[in-house]
C-alpha cells in the first residue's frame, strides 16, 4: 500500500513505485503513457484504494463535525447565558481559523504525532468559528415580543431556550452544520499531509509519484464527495426546518 | 517514516521571528511570490464576477444560479481542485491560480448579485421618477448602495484566496507554501513563521479591500459602512475582516 503521505522525501528513502495497478503497457497503454485520466485505473483501483479512502474521508469528517458541534453549542449556550464570553471564544475560533491548515497540522505534530488525533483536532478547531457564530446567532434570533410572551406565560429560562430559543435557532444551526460539513470535507484532503486517511492520501501520493491518473481521479471524487454532501444537507435541511423554507435573501 | 519533525520547545515561537530576521531575503521573494499568485487570481475573478454579478442584479435574474454558485464554491476543495487543475496545466503556477480563481469566483458573483439584486426598490422608482435612464441607475444608485455588500464578498474571497493560495506549496507552485511543506529544510520555526506570514498577508489583503471599499464610496454613504457585515453566503453576521 501507500506509506508515504507527503512530498517531503528525506534523501536516500527507498524507490517511489506508483499504483499502476498489473504491468504498465499490455491493454492499458493510458496507464503506461501517464494520461491524464485513465479510467481503467480508476476502474482497476476502485476496490483497493478509491472506496477505502473515501469511507475514511466520510469518518474523518463525521468526527470532527461530530466533536466540532458538541463543544460549538456547549460555548454558544454560555456566550448565550452570558455576553462577556462571546469575545474570547469567539477571537479564538477566528484565529484558529485564519492560521493555514498545512501548518497548523505540523504545528500539532510534536505534540500528538503523526496521528488521527492530530488530524481530528486540527479539523474540530476549523469547524468551531462557524458553528459557534451561527448557534449563538440563531439563539438570539428570537423576536423580543416572543420572549415577553414566553415570560408572560410563565416560562423559566430553561424552559424558555428549549422550547422557543432553540426551535428558532435550527435554521441558523442547520446552516452552520452545512458549510462545516462542506468546509470539514475540503480540509480533511489536506490532512492526508500528516497521516495516510482519507481521499488527501492518493492525491499526495499521486503528486509524489508523478502519476497523473491518481490524482486527477481522486479530485474528482473528492470534490463530487463534497457536492454530493452538499446537496444532501440542503436537502435536509429543507425537511428539518420546512418553516423557514422561501430564503431569507428573497424581500 | 521519512517525514522529520522538530520537537516543539517553548522558544519555538521566538525561534520563528528569528527565522524571519534571518531569512528577511527568503521571506520577501516568498511573499512577492505569494502576493503575485494570490493577486492574479484576485484580478482575473474581480474582472468577470463582480460585472457579472452585477449585471445579473440589475435585470433580477439568474437568482438560482448565482446564489446556488457560492454554495457550490465553498463545496470544492482546493487540493482537489489544484490537483485536476495539474492534470490539465501541468506544473506551474496557472493551476493553482486557476484554484484560487475557482474559490474566489463565486464568493464575489453571489454578494455582487445579491447586492445589486436587494437595492431599495423605491429608490429605484425615485431615481427613475427623476427621468434616469437605466444605466445611469445602474451607475449612480445600484451600485453605489450595493458597494458595502460587493465588497463584503470581495473581502472574504481575498482571506480565503491569500489563506488557501498556501496549497501552491505541495505542488511547486511558490509562495509562502514552499516554506509550509518543507519543514525539513525549515524547520518547524520556519513553518510558523511563514504561517504567520500568511495570517497578516490574509488581514492586509482585507484591510486593503476595506480601504480601497472607503475610497470609492460617495461621501454621503460612508457612514453606513460598518466593521462587521452580513455575510450573505451563510446568511449570518460576519466581521469583515475573517
Amino acid at each position: 500500500m501507500n506509506p508515504l503521505p507527503s512530498l517531503m522525501l528525506a534523501a536516500g528513502s527507498p524507490p517511489v513505485i506508483p499504483n499502476y495497478g498489473g504491468p504498465p503497457g499490455g491493454k492499458h497503454g493510458c496507464i503506461a503513457r501517464n494520461g491524464t485520466f485513465c479510467w481503467g485505473w480508476v476502474k482497476m483501483h476502485w476496490g483497493d484504494i478509491l472506496q477505502p479512502r473515501l469511507l475514511e474521508h466520510l469518518q474523518l469528517t463525521a468526527i470532527a463535525v461530530g466533536i466540532g458541534f458538541a463543544l460549538a453549542f456547549a460555548m454558544a449556550l454560555l456566550a448565550h447565558r452570558k455576553r462577556w464570553f462571546e469575545t474570547p471564544f469567539g477571537t479564538f475560533s477566528a484565529f484558529l481559523y485564519t492560521i493555514p491548515s498545512l501548518a497548523l497540522f505540523q504545528l500539532l505534530v510534536p505534540f500528538t504525532g503523526l496521528t488521527v488525533v492530530t488530524i481530528e483536532i486540527g479539523l474540530v478547531g476549523y469547524t468551531l468559528l462557524i458553528l459557534f457564530r451561527n448557534t449563538l446567532e440563531g439563539l438570539r434570533s428570537a423576536p423580543p415580543d416572543v420572549l415577553e410572551a414566553a415570560r408572560g406565560m410563565g416560562l423559566t429560562r430553561t424552559q424558555t431556550l428549549r422550547r422557543i430559543e432553540l426551535p428558532l435557532a435550527l435554521p441558523a444551526i442547520s446552516a452552520g452544520l452545512r458549510i462545516a460539513v462542506v468546509t470539514t470535507i475540503s480540509l480533511a484532503t489536506v490532512a492526508a499531509y500528516i497521516t495516510p486517511l482519507g481521499l488527501g492520501q492518493p492525491i499526495f501520493y499521486g503528486l509524489q509519484t508523478d502519476f497523473t491518473t491518481e490524482f486527477v481521479a481522486t479530485g474528482a471524487l473528492a470534490i463530487a464527495l463534497a457536492i454530493a454532501a452538499d446537496v444532501v444537507l440542503v436537502v435536509a435541511q429543507r425537511l428539518l426546518t420546512p418553516w423557514a423554507r422561501g430564503g431569507r435573501l428573497r424581500t | 517514516m521519512t517525514l522529520a519533525y522538530d520537537a516543539f520547545k517553548l522558544h519555538t515561537f521566538a525561534d520563528a521571528f528569528r527565522f524571519m530576521a534571518d531569512n528577511s531575503g527568503l521571506m520577501w521573494q516568498k511573499t512577492a511570490e505569494h502576493l503575485q499568485i494570490s493577486g492574479e487570481a484576485m484580478a482575473i475573478a474581480l474582472v468577470i464576477a463582480i460585472p457579472l454579478g452585477v449585471w445579473l442584479g440589475h435585470l433580477h435574474r439568474g437568482s438560482f444560479i448565482a446564489i446556488n454558485l457560492s454554495n457550490i464554491g465553498r463545496a470544492l476543495p482546493s487540493l482537489a481542485v489544484i490537483a485536476i487543475g495539474l492534470g490539465i496545466f501541468g506544473i506551474g503556477t496557472t493551476n493553482v491560480v486557476f484554484a484560487l480563481v475557482v474559490l474566489a469566483f463565486p464568493l464575489m458573483l453571489t454578494n455582487a448579485y445579491v447586492a445589486v439584486d436587494g437595492v431599495d426598490r423605491a429608490a429605484i422608482e425615485a431615481a427613475r421618477g427623476m427621468g434616469m435612464k437605466p444605466h445611469q441607475i445602474l451607475l449612480k444608485v445600484e451600485i453605489p448602495l450595493a458597494l458595502p455588500l460587493i465588497f463584503a464578498g470581495i473581502k472574504t474571497a481575498a482571506v480565503y484566496v491569500v489563506a488557501t493560495a498556501t496549497l501552491g506549496g505541495v505542488v511547486g507552485g511558490g509562495g509562502l507554501g514552499d516554506i509550509i511543506v518543507n519543514q525539513a529544510s525549515y524547520f518547524l520555526k520556519g513553518v510558523i513563521a511563514a504561517a504567520i506570514a500568511v495570517a497578516v498577508l490574509s488581514f492586509a489583503a482585507s484591510f486593503a479591500f476595506a480601504a480601497l471599499q472607503r475610497a470609492v464610496t460617495p461621501r454621503g454613504l460612508r457612514r453606513r459602512a460598518k466593521l462587521i457585515e452580513p455575510d450573505v453566503t451563510t446568511g449570518v453576521a460576519e466581521v469583515a475582516t475573517t
